[in-house]
């Protein structure tokens, strides 16, 4: 069996500062005024975070391609769940 | 396929393994477990839309500091299990040992804050049907409800996450994960770091709000 992650603890330290870096500015920001735009960023930054931790320490990026689709599939479904909630939150009559 | 191997022991008995397999068991529980928390995401999204000026109001009584720390600390347990795995995979089998360690001290570093931030809350008569819940408004008594069961369910996956990682620490230190044979831990390291993301997800949604 060849295990094809990269085995280099640098790149892990790596993404953990990144990580790091980005709970430090959400936690910045959020003392900012910036009104609705609070949450966009805030979930911007969780998502981008997400990424990090899936693509490097759930190795994700090496997986080969039918794990990429699986997730993305998921992914889509939860998106899906989303959007149909507040397409009847939004349009809903009083 | 490169994943399938078959080990003949001294028995001459065929073991048949399938990390790949095995692997993608692991994604597909992990999926049924995004569409558990994902179901209170969209709660708690609904909820927020329709009352987002009470939600401002109860989160600012929730403690961004205990939320920032217990962020760092789950996010340095990730880091430390995912080196767990690379350094049994470079054969250092006591260095693996340490960092799953480490990773378990900080599960429960999480779980020592989360106690002290629920009993202080509590202790001020937050929690449903307290004797506070009383003068708060609709949507603040939802926000405490979601708080309580959401950052509750996640911290009961954190306990379950140090139960798995310490057998996996145990079958580290009886050989029974080695160098070639580490599929049982990477799983084990899956399942954490999800429990890691969804407090990524949970930490701005419910200490951040201003």
């Amino acid at each position: 069996m060849e295990n094809t992650h990269s085995i280099n603890y640098g790149t892990y330290v790596l993404v953990w500062l990144g990580l790091v870096v980005l709970t430090t500015l959400t936690v910045a920001i959020a003392g900012l005024n910036l009104a609705s735009l609070t949450v966009v960023v805030a979930l911007a930054i969780a998502t981008t975070k997400s990424l990090l931790v899936a693509n490097y320490f759930m190795h994700v990026k090496s997986d080969s391609r039918v794990f990429k689709v699986f997730i993305l599939v998921c992914i889509v479904i939860f998106l899906t769940m989303i959007i149909l909630t507040f397409v009847d939150l939004i349009f809903r009559v009083p | 396929m490169d994943s399938e191997i078959i080990i003949e022991n001294k028995n001459t008995e065929h073991i048949y393994r399938d990390d790949v397999g095995s692997k993608m068991g692991m994604w597909l529980f992990l999926f049924t477990e995004l569409i558990l928390f994902g179901g209170m995401f969209i709660l708690y999204a609904s909820y927020r839309f329709m009352y987002s000026d009470n939600f401002r109001v109860a989160a600012m009584r929730l403690d961004t500091v205990v939320g920032t720390v217990n962020t760092i600390l789950l996010l340095t347990s990730s880091l430390t299990a995912v080196l767990s795995l690379a350094a049994i995979q470079k054969k250092q089998k006591l260095f693996s040992m340490y960092l799953l360690g480490f990773t378990i001290v900080c599960g429960g570093a999480f779980l020592i804050n989360k106690y002290f931030e629920w009993s202080t809350k509590i202790h001020h008569g937050f929690y449903p049907r307290g004797p506070e819940m009383a003068n708060l408004s609709d949507g603040e008594v939802v926000f405490y409800g979601l708080y309580y069961v959401m950052t509750g369910l996640h911290a009961l996956h954190v306990i379950v996450g140090m139960v798995f990682l310490t057998v996996m620490l145990v079958f580290v230190y009886k050989e029974k994960i080695t160098f070639d044979n580490n599929q049982k831990l990477e799983n084990a390291g899956l399942y954490w770091h999800l429990v890691d993301i969804i407090w990524i997800f949970l930490f701005p949604l419910f200490y951040l709000i201003h």
